[in-house]
């Protein structure tokens, strides 16, 4: 079953369409990389995913009893976070900011999902460091432990890997790859990094103002439009 | 050490210290959101735009507080609104209200009144401008102001730290961001007439920063900055008893030797 579902959608700035056609779905499980050049509409997308963007025309639409505020989101780091006075523990912890409600303080069971979120990403020993001295790569599953504080089902990621050196961007793929086959958590990741989203993921959706392909990460490698993206490289 | 507790004996004295004291805290809570989310400037433009308005009020002999309280809530709310639509850059449409603000206040008061001891007293603070009425408003205010922020506490953090995260997950940042401004508002009309409408914002500014020089999570800087302020401002109004100097100015001078000694500290470090 779909967990979601973009049916020709389309986004405009002011009266003029920045990108259309958009139309996939992804299921539980899968693993959905967007490529596509600079100003091509991936951020816009995402915007779109995140409900925080409404389509000019078609819809978005999410299953399988996923609300609008349970996907989980890594953003791009903003200048303001570099240098933020927070603990890992706080920020980890505020993941569960949609699981608030009504309630003015987070619970134990909060508190408790952040402690297993930090575990899983095998950064327990940083929780009352401050984030501001941590290493990009370190920063970035802090993030990814907060997103999954948000989620059980869909995890969004927005360029995870930028800025990352080599080996921390290799640990981050594979950390991302590992939540998506061990707890099935679904996976949309935008990147630059195309011969990577053809390595981990199960699908691809390449934009260019509109959708130029979506299809399986296989059916992707054979496409005339991979072969001219990937440099004639070969994979 | 008697004259320095005479200092308690004066009823002025004690309204003084006790809004000085709640609006210190308002202040420095407040100052962390704002000097981390890059809004350190609105509270130096509210508090011009407070000058104008008190002008207004003295000058028709309205309630000053009663006026005032309003008014910078709406142009806080405005400058927030300006911000987050782009047509004017954050930096200058808070320049733009600012400067107006004061430019109509000066007007105001040079029609009316003329310049005179008033005027001074608006811009650089008076201790004496508390009434009775004014304290009871204050202490109110300012609790409110508190209890907001700390029962909001984990989604201020969340909408401090990552804005769009948080809209993601639900949260209306709008709201929370406009609620930001609207208690700064407050804060700032507060300890305007005691701080002047030209040091006000440094009440908001330093302890966050000092703070932020010493404690490395979001609530040691919180609770650091709190303690930072209220300190100082002890600290000033008592030097200004004693040497007989203007008590908004000497409580900026006590914020900025905090500032300077947590500097150190960070570097020693």
């Amino acid at each position: 079953m779909a967990i979601l579902k973009c049916e020709n959608a389309s986004f405009s700035y002011d009266g003029v369409t920045v990108l259309e056609g958009v139309d996939f779905s992804l299921g539980a499980g899968d693993y959905l990389c967007i490529v596509g050049e600079n100003g091509s509409g991936k951020s816009t997308l995402i915007r779109g995913l995140l409900s925080l963007k409404a389509p000019s025309s078609g819809k978005i639409e999410l299953g399988d009893g996923l609300k609008k505020s349970e996907i989980g989101y890594l953003p791009q780091q903003t200048s303001i976070q570099r240098d933020f006075p927070a603990s890992v523990w706080e920020v980890v912890l505020s993941g569960c900011l949609n699981s608030l409600g009504a309630r003015l303080a987070y619970s134990a069971e909060d508190k408790r999902r952040a402690a297993a979120n930090l575990e899983r990403m095998g950064i327990e020993e940083l929780k009352d460091k401050s984030y501001q001295e941590l290493s990009g790569g370190q920063q970035q599953r802090v993030l990814l432990a907060r997103a999954l504080c948000a989620t059980k089902k869909l995890l969004l990621l927005d360029e995870p890997v930028t800025g990352l050196d080599p080996v921390a961007a290799g640990e981050m793929y594979n950390l991302i790859k590992l939540i998506n086959l061990c707890d099935d958590i679904s996976v949309i990741m935008v990147t630059h990094d195309i011969h990577e989203a053809v390595r981990y993921a199960t699908h691809i959706l390449h934009l260019g103002h509109r959708q130029l392909f979506f299809g399986t990460a296989a059916e992707y490698k054979k496409s005339a439009l991979a072969r001219r993206f990937l440099g004639g490289s070969g994979i | 050490m008697s004259g320095l507790l005479s200092m308690f004996s004066y009823h002025f004295m004690q309204r003084a210290l006790l809004v000085g004291v709640l609006v210190s805290l308002c202040a420095a809570l407040l100052g962390v959101s704002l000097v981390l989310k890059r809004y350190s400037m609105i509270g130096d433009g509210l508090s011009h735009v407070g000058f104008g308005a008190l002008a207004i009020a003295s000058a028709f002999h309205l309630a000053p507080l009663a006026v005032t309280v309003p008014v910078v809530v709406i142009a806080a709310v405005l400058l927030l609104r300006l911000r987050s639509d782009g047509r004017v850059k954050g930096d200058a449409a808070i320049a733009i209200i600012s400067s107006s603000a004061l430019a109509i206040g000066v007007v105001v008061v040079s029609v009316t009144s003329g310049m005179n001891t008033e005027v001074s007293s608006y811009l650089f603070g008076s201790i004496l401008s508390l009434s009775r009425g004014d304290t009871a408003l204050s202490v109110v205010l300012s609790l409110a102001v508190l209890a907001l922020f700390l029962l909001l506490y984990p989604r201020l953090f969340a909408v401090t730290f990552d804005e769009t995260f948080a809209r993601a997950t639900g949260t209306r940042a709008d709201l929370y961001n406009t609620l930001l401004a609207v208690l700064t508002a407050v804060t700032v009309v507060l300890g305007m007439r005691m701080m002047g409408a030209l040091l006000i914002s440094s009440l908001i500014i330093f302890p966050a920063l000092s703070a932020m020089k010493v404690c490395r999570s979001f609530r040691g800087v919180v609770i650091c900055a709190a303690a930072i302020s209220v300190v100082c401002f002890l600290f000033g109004m008592t030097a200004s008893y004693v040497f007989e100097t203007p008590s908004g100015a000497s409580v900026v001078v006590a914020d900025l030797i905090a500032f300077g000694f947590c500097s150190l500290c960070a570097k020693r470090n």
